[in-house]
């Protein structure tokens, strides 16, 4: 059962080397179990999706890019804020030749880059009209919708588009369309969640970002804890390496049980290497241990993702997928 | 790609500087295969005037800027470090409580060299670029403007552009009352390492673009013509933005008109700064694909634009105590311990599974720096060990420095 039932948009952020687009990619995949239709959107341009899958760059359209068990489907969406203006103008105002004219004249570009908030509504914007869009039979065409947003630094501004149009227009339809998307951000269907690693930066930049979050009245989904690491020692070990109490010759012992005697370090240079590699290991895991605490102390759900020592591929995705679905993200 | 055309400027140039020449002493052993990356030649040499670290998001931008001014100082130079935005710890570190966006001296630090440091306060210096080029009724319009303030404290390219802008100044300062020999800056923490090099010139284009020239001279001329498109083009705004928007962007625009000739120029200026044969670039990147990807794009546009290189530093490299063990044969020899002595020698087990996956992270790493090093084989590159916590004190970014300068 999943912690998050009423939620149709998740909206994944973290500060940058985070892996928030991973996790975003991996929730995907969890949510789209048993036969969901899932859209995984992607708002800053960097083709970080594609490069996650290892597809072509991703145009400006919904395409599948995986599947899940139970005949689910992930589709990938990469926003581009000028296409989406182009569209939008179209779809609303049927702007065909002025569209056109706009363009030439770098108005676009203009208003993307320079007019406060307009770039984040159109981004947002476009997530919302998927989150409303309806088939023929008036159900949601996509069951959930991840949405790959800003990171921890920027997300708050990025998601506060009312505010941060409400300087510019007072009325008229960007200001409509920025009331909409409010309405949907600010509801119970959406869920703000945040990737951290276990380090001073992130942990500190997800807490400020909770925050913000709260004080625009954005709701705040779980905390991912990315890359945790798992200790192979045991509790009695790691106890003894901390207090540096592993004699070198305790383990000298077991090296030639295991058929490590000749080697060119010797097994005194070994097991002096060993227990450094281990006194550093376990020097990490306190810290991580400390920062954890912190974590947790932020009162939201905690969800811990394994640190996979060969990378990022397909097979990991659906593993941290699987790891998201067993503990109630998915 | 052109890339590979300039190549030679770019080797001969880091020869000319004494960089890139076969290594000297034991120092540089460890990096086998690989050109070494001689830090203290670059901080050494007086010719170096401005170092730039660059990178993508979360791989020790700051820390190296600031480890790099340290070491420097240390060694004799004036240096002042720019960072953009520190981790408040290494702010603290630094003296760098107050805001007030100039430079201040950091406390602490040994030898007869000078250090100050400063955080870059966007918006404080984007008022004061529109201050120094405006009358001051001109200047209040243009900072009371929605679009001024949005621009200036929101835009994804406004910190970039700043951040040159303050280069700018910073060497300016230097050149006339030398109160620095060596400036190193820190680069913003953009989704892009390539994003501080383009934002200002987009911010540029921008602001004189055909849309603003348009809209400050509607009707004259030659330009008569064109306008009968921006009578197309202002109804559609109207339309979508309301009416107030389009005043407001008018008001914004007649206001700085005067600024644009300024915005370009600046800009320009500030590449042909980058250009120079004083200024160095350090690619930071740590160990990992997105990071390693973000660095080759770099040195590719660096080597396109004649801006001089001076080495890659990958942060966060996995040590590993015992190379000579690999992380199947520790693998291999745990699960032979667990099966023929199931309760004896646990702590031994346990030890030789860490040591298996820190050597298997080293593997990957050690696979990704090889692709980089096989496309950028002339690229000086320096690997530095993971530090258990983060660095937050002068003596951590000693620390740093020595493991820069040790290759």
């Amino acid at each position: 059962m999943s912690d998050w039932p009423r939620v149709r948009l998740h909206v994944v952020t973290g500060k940058g080397g985070t892996g928030k687009t991973t996790v975003a990619a991996a929730l995907a995949l969890g949510l789209a179990r048993e036969g969901r239709r899932v859209l995984l959107c992607e708002a800053e341009g960097r083709q970080g999706i594609a490069h996650l899958f290892d597809v072509e760059p991703l145009p400006y359209e919904e395409r599948l890019i995986a599947v899940a068990p139970g005949e689910g489907e992930v589709l990938a969406l990469a926003i581009d804020a000028e296409a989406a203006l182009l569209e939008y103008l179209d779809m609303y105002y049927r702007l065909g030749r002025a569209g056109r004219a706009l363009d030439r004249f770098g108005v676009i570009d203009f208003a993307t880059t320079i007019a406060p908030g307009v770039r984040d509504v159109l981004l947002t914007g476009k997530v919302f009209e998927a989150f409303r869009r309806r088939d023929r039979d008036g159900r949601p065409v996509y069951d959930h919708i991840v949405l790959d947003a800003a990171p921890t630094g920027r997300i708050t501004r990025f998601l506060n588009v009312n505010h941060e149009v409400a300087g510019l227009a007072k009325v008229g339809p960007i200001r409509k369309q920025a009331d909409g998307i409010m309405q949907v951000l600010q509801s119970r269907g959406t869920a703000v969640h945040l990737v951290t690693l276990l380090e001073d930066m992130p942990v500190q930049e997800t807490a400020d970002a909770i925050g913000e979050l709260t004080a625009a009245d954005l709701p705040i989904g779980g905390i991912v804890v990315n890359q945790a690491r798992s200790s192979p020692l045991t509790a009695a070990t790691r106890k003894s390496v901390a207090e540096g109490t592993l004699d070198l010759a305790e383990l000298i012992p077991g090296l030639s049980a295991a058929g490590l005697d000749d080697l060119p370090v010797g097994p005194e240079g070994l097991a002096g290497g060993l227990l450094a590699g281990a006194g550093e290991h376990v020097e990490r895991l306190e810290l991580e241990d400390g920062l954890l605490a912190d974590v947790e102390g932020l009162d939201r759900p905690v969800y811990r993702l394994p640190q996979l020592g060969d990378g990022i591929d397909l097979a990991a995705l659906y593993e941290l997928a699987d790891a998201l679905c067993e503990q109630g993200m998915a | 790609m052109s890339g590979r055309r300039r190549r030679p400027a770019l080797s001969a140039r880091t020869s000319a500087r004494g960089r890139g020449s076969p290594p000297r002493g034991s120092t540089h052993q460890r990096s086998k295969g690989r050109t070494p990356f001689d830090v203290d030649a670059l901080l050494d040499d007086p010719a170096t005037r401005i170092v730039v670290c660059c990178g993508s998001g979360g791989v020790g931008k700051t820390t190296t800027a600031a480890a790099l001014g340290l070491r420097a100082a240390e060694r004799g130079r004036s240096v002042v470090v720019l960072t953009i935005d520190p981790a408040r710890r290494l702010a603290q570190a630094l003296g760098l409580d107050e805001l007030d966006n100039t430079p201040r001296p950091v406390k602490g630090h040994r030898g007869e060299g000078r250090l100050e440091a400063m955080m870059l306060d966007m918006k404080r210096t984007f008022d004061e670029v529109v201050e120094s080029h405006a009358s001051q009724a001109k200047a209040r319009q243009i900072l009371d403007n929605p679009f001024y303030i949005a621009l200036s404290s929101s835009f994804a390219g406004t910190q970039e552009y700043m951040a040159m802008e303050k280069l700018g100044q910073l060497h300016a300062r230097a050149e006339t009352d030398a109160s620095w020999d060596l400036i190193i800056v820190d680069t913003p923490p953009s989704r892009s390492a390539l994003d501080f090099l383009d934002a200002p010139e987009h911010l540029a284009s921008l602001l004189d673009g055909r849309f603003v020239r348009m809209l400050l001279a509607p009707a004259r001329g030659p330009a008569r013509l064109l306008s009968v498109g921006l009578g197309v083009v202002t109804a559609a705004l109207n339309k979508v933005l309301g009416a107030q928007v389009l005043t407001d962007m008018q008001t914004f625009i007649a206001a700085c008109d005067t600024l644009f000739g300024g915005f370009r120029q600046r800009a320009e200026a500030t590449y042909a700064l980058l250009q120079a044969a004083g200024t160095a670039f350090v690619v930071v990147a740590t160990p990992e694909a997105d990071a390693l990807r973000e660095a080759t794009y770099f040195v590719e546009r660096l080597s396109n634009e004649h801006m001089p290189l001076a080495g890659l530093v990958v942060n966060r490299v996995q040590d590993v105590m015992t190379p000579s063990l690999s992380a199947s044969a520790a693998e291999q020899a745990a699960e032979r311990l667990a099966d023929h002595h199931p309760d004896e020698y646990e702590a031994t087990a346990g030890l030789l599974l860490v040591h298996a996956e820190r050597a298997r992270l080293r593997q990957r790493q050690d696979r990704l720096r090889k692709g980089f090093a096989g496309a950028h084989p002339e690229v000086p590159t320096v690997g530095l060990a993971a530090l258990a916590g983060d660095v937050h004190d002068l003596d951590g970014l000693r620390r740093v420095g020595d493991l820069l300068a040790a290759g």
